[in-house]
């Protein structure tokens, strides 16, 4: 197999959250718009200089990338639709860093925003695949509760987690969350008011699912000499890998697509799992932390909640882990919850975080993860991403 | 262990009858392979026929290789309970006001993994049997049952909202003159129906089998003449709220084609008794089905034709009784169609000739009042929603899916 051309002279900039909120009566489109906005505003650019575009929304329907362009006076010479939930973030940043890297755009800004109305997450979930919709959404419409609940009592079975120990990545984050400033979930945690929290989908409770909320990410694509040019503070891509569909034959998900390429990664960047100062996983359920955390190579197969227990996941703690409070603590904004740890990634690469910061945060891992259509996740990826001076 | 039912008590008059809801039923055209399956009690998924994979859910082409060459067939019905789940919380209106509701995955024998509603008694990590059945939306779903029968079984909550289970409920049996009537109206007591109320147009002339009628228990005897609108819509406004399931045993059979019997009274009968009969029980009943299919342990839950297979194709023998059949099929088609937002099931149960004086010079074989009885019976225990009783309706069935062509030049030689 032909080996993977590197990301040099790649930067990645202007890390964008337009502030998230419960419901919102805002269409998608205005996320869309205020993150596009604040991204050419940061940046010091004009609109005409954006060339490239590239969007992730669940709510934007029935437009897409193509009719986002006409909505915000866009006139890009790259464009992508990148329909990949909580993987869109990284599978977004790969393109267009590869767009960049061949001249077909100079300045690409990757956003995913939506929003909610009152009744937009239960209009969602029955539309939501055709498997869904035949063989999911029928079945007590539990929505992803119901298909996470089953994946996490499966992995408590077979490797002997506990509620504990997804209780802690829980209670991390919320300690995270505290000091961000767009958090939705500002009370603090405790482990015992995580146990005794409401059922919703045994062994799933309350405080293991995130909140479907309004919102929006973005950030910007260019050459390193650009990004210098401009002034602004940027990161750079050791390596980064996509899988979609792995392993269809696992009866039931207990690994995601992350193994069948994590020693590419890892090789790319030339570093070892050791090397990595935070790691960024896609949180939709506590369980998928924990597969993320062995299938990135931090630990063996079944030994996530061991490595839990011996870790502390704060931002100062030993294995700082989703630094900003992740989906779980700041809300989930549909495709915005794929771009929410790269974005944050970025402001802890770049100094320019929000809250919580890790103390000499060098390199970073994000992953993404996405679409249960029928039983599990099918979209996986994830970025080595490093300060420039890194 | 399955909670028995407890016989429910007088409603009280005054409450509220709750508003029939659907779980969501719209699916791809594929899927509805599925539905075709679980309407007949099948369990069949696609199976590839390149490859031999077997498929779940349902798929335009092989995941394995491709091939667009995967048409629905009966596989093994085994499989094993990977994991459970008790959902407590729900999107949907019609699962909000059945919670807690258990689902689970269970990874097949025949391969693929199903996510499927769950009996009470399958436990996880256990061996299963699986099952499609009709949804109140009339759309297949997946139940697992526990690998062995357990007691009371039929009275678990998730798998009584797919079938129609005469117990407790209170069945009309329209016509209780003829020997399928009476048979209906014994099997439908010892199957513990709450009241078996059983039609006679002038109940006062007497008729073979009335005693022995008389005697069933829980029979009620109701004065019902399917031909006066006047008649059905009386019983209607006096045991319509109280009936569950209406079986429609009124029957008009007489053998001859087009051309060969002589003028149009008999026909006219026919359709009176047979199509129009159909047409006013529909109308004095069918409302007050449609709005009670959410009504508690005795909601209402089934309206069951009984239909000669030749509705399907024509008999020439009898020719004109099977054009009157086939009127009656197609008026059933609209009225599960109008019966569905109750939640209430129309069953089609396909027969052959009856052992009965009407088919007396057709040789056998031939289907025996009680066994028509029992395997109705059988069909609202089950969910199904079109039975072929006997030889030779599943014969029919069996030959028609061929080639209907042939079924139509042979049934005419």
């Amino acid at each position: 197999m032909v080996a993977r051309a590197p990301y040099d002279g790649v930067a990645v900039a202007v890390p964008v959250t337009v502030p998230y909120r419960r419901y919102s009566t805002n269409t998608a489109h205005w996320w869309i718009g205020r993150a596009v906005h604040d991204v050419v505003a940061r940046a010091g650019l004009r609109p005409t200089d954006i060339d490239g575009f590239s969007v992730s929304s669940f709510t934007a329907g029935p437009d897409t990338a193509i009719g986002l362009t006409q909505h915000l006076g866009l006139t890009p010479r790259w464009l992508d639709h990148v329909p990949l939930g909580g993987a869109s973030g990284v599978v977004a940043l790969r393109r267009a860093a590869r767009a960049v890297q061949c001249g077909d755009a100079e300045f690409v800004i990757c956003v995913a925003g939506d929003t909610n109305h009152v009744d937009s997450f239960r209009n969602m979930l029955t539309t939501f695949s055709r498997f869904a919709q035949d063989a999911v959404y029928p079945y007590g419409s539990g929505g992803p509760n119901a298909g996470f609940a089953l994946i996490t009592r499966h992995y408590m079975k077979r490797y002997g987690a506990t509620r504990e120990d997804f209780g802690r990545i829980c209670v991390a984050q919320r300690t995270n969350a505290l000091s961000f400033p767009h958090a939705l979930m500002k009370k603090p945690l405790s482990l015992g008011e995580y146990l005794s929290a409401r059922a919703i989908s045994d062994p799933i409770h309350l405080y293991d699912c995130v909140m479907p909320c309004a919102g929006a990410e973005a950030f910007l694509v260019c050459r390193q000499d650009a990004a210098r040019s401009l002034h602004l503070p940027a990161a750079r891509i050791l390596g980064t890998i996509e899988r979609h569909n792995a392993f269809p034959d696992d009866p039931i998900q207990f690994r995601g697509g992350w193994v069948m390429d994590i020693g590419e990664l890892y090789a790319m960047a030339g570093i070892a799992p050791g090397a990595v100062d935070f790691l960024q996983t896609y949180d939709d359920y506590p369980v998928i932390c924990m597969m993320q955390i062995e299938d990135l190579g931090f630990c063996r197969k079944g030994e996530g909640a061991e490595f839990i227990r011996a870790h502390t996941l704060t931002a100062d703690g030993s294995f700082p882990h989703n630094v900003s409070g992740g989906q779980l603590s700041v809300g989930q904004a549909g495709a915005a919850g794929g771009y929410l740890g790269l974005v944050e990634a970025l402001r802890q690469l770049t100094g320019t975080a929000l809250g919580a910061k890790v103390a000499e945060a060098r390199i970073g891992l994000v992953s993404g993860f996405g679409m249960i259509t029928y039983d599990r996740g099918l979209a996986s990826g994830a970025v080595l991403l490093a300060g420039m001076d890194a | 262990m399955t909670e028995p039912l407890v016989r429910p008590k007088r409603k009280n008059p005054l409450s509220k009858t709750r508003a029939p809801l659907l779980p969501q039923g719209s699916r791809s055209r594929t899927a509805l392979g599925l539905t075709a399956a679980a309407a007949e009690g099948r369990f069949a998924l696609q199976v590839c026929t390149d490859c031999r994979a077997a498929i779940y859910p349902p798929r335009d082409a092989c995941p394995r290789c491709l091939s667009p060459r995967i048409p629905f067939e009966e596989v093994a019905n085994g499989g094993t309970l990977l994991a459970e789940t008790t959902i407590r919380t729900s999107i949907d209106v019609y699962f909000r006001e059945r919670m807690p509701w258990r689902v689970g995955v269970v990874a097949l024998d025949c391969g693929p993994s199903i996510v499927t509603h769950l009996h009470g008694d399958a436990r996880e990590g256990e061996r299963v049997r699986m099952a499609f059945k009709l949804d109140r939306s009339g759309q297949a779903v997946a139940i697992a049952l526990p690998e062995r029968d357990t007691p009371n079984m039929s009275d678990d909550p998730e798998w009584r909202e797919l079938t129609c289970d005469p117990k407790f409920r209170r069945v009309l049996i329209t016509d209780g003159r003829n020997a399928v009537g009476q048979a209906m109206a014994k099997a439908l007591s010892d199957a513990q129906a709450g009241i078996v109320f059983v039609g006679l147009a002038d109940p006062w002339k007497p008729f073979p089998g009335e005693q022995a009628l008389r005697r069933i228990e829980r029979v009620e005897i109701v004065p019902l003449d399917m031909t006066d609108s006047v008649s059905v819509d009386d019983v209607a406004g006096e045991i319509g709220a109280r009936v569950d399931i209406l079986i429609n045993t009124a029957e008009h059979v007489r053998a001859g084609g087009m051309i060969e019997r002589k003028g149009l009274t008999v026909a006219r009968e026919e359709i009176d008794i047979r199509y129009l009969g159909l047409m006013r029980l529909a109308q004095a009943f069918g409302p007050t089905l449609r709005a009670r299919g959410a009504d508690g342990i005795n909601s209402a839950a089934a309206f069951v034709n009984l239909l000669s297979v030749y509705a399907l194709m024509n008999w020439p023998a009898y020719g004109a009784f099977s054009a009157t059949e086939a009127a009656c099929l197609s008026a059933a088609q609209s009225l599960r169609a109008e019966l569905r937002p109750g939640g209430v099931k129309v069953m089609n149960v396909f027969f052959g000739p009856l052992e009965t004086e009407w088919y007396q010079t057709v040789p056998p074989p031939k289907v025996a009042p009680a066994a028509l009885a029992a395997a109705t019976v059988d069909a609202l225990r089950r969910g199904l929603e079109d039975v072929f009783v006997g030889d030779v309706a599943q014969d029919i069935r069996t030959r028609l899916a061929v080639n209907p062509k042939a079924v139509e030049r042979e049934l005419g030689s």
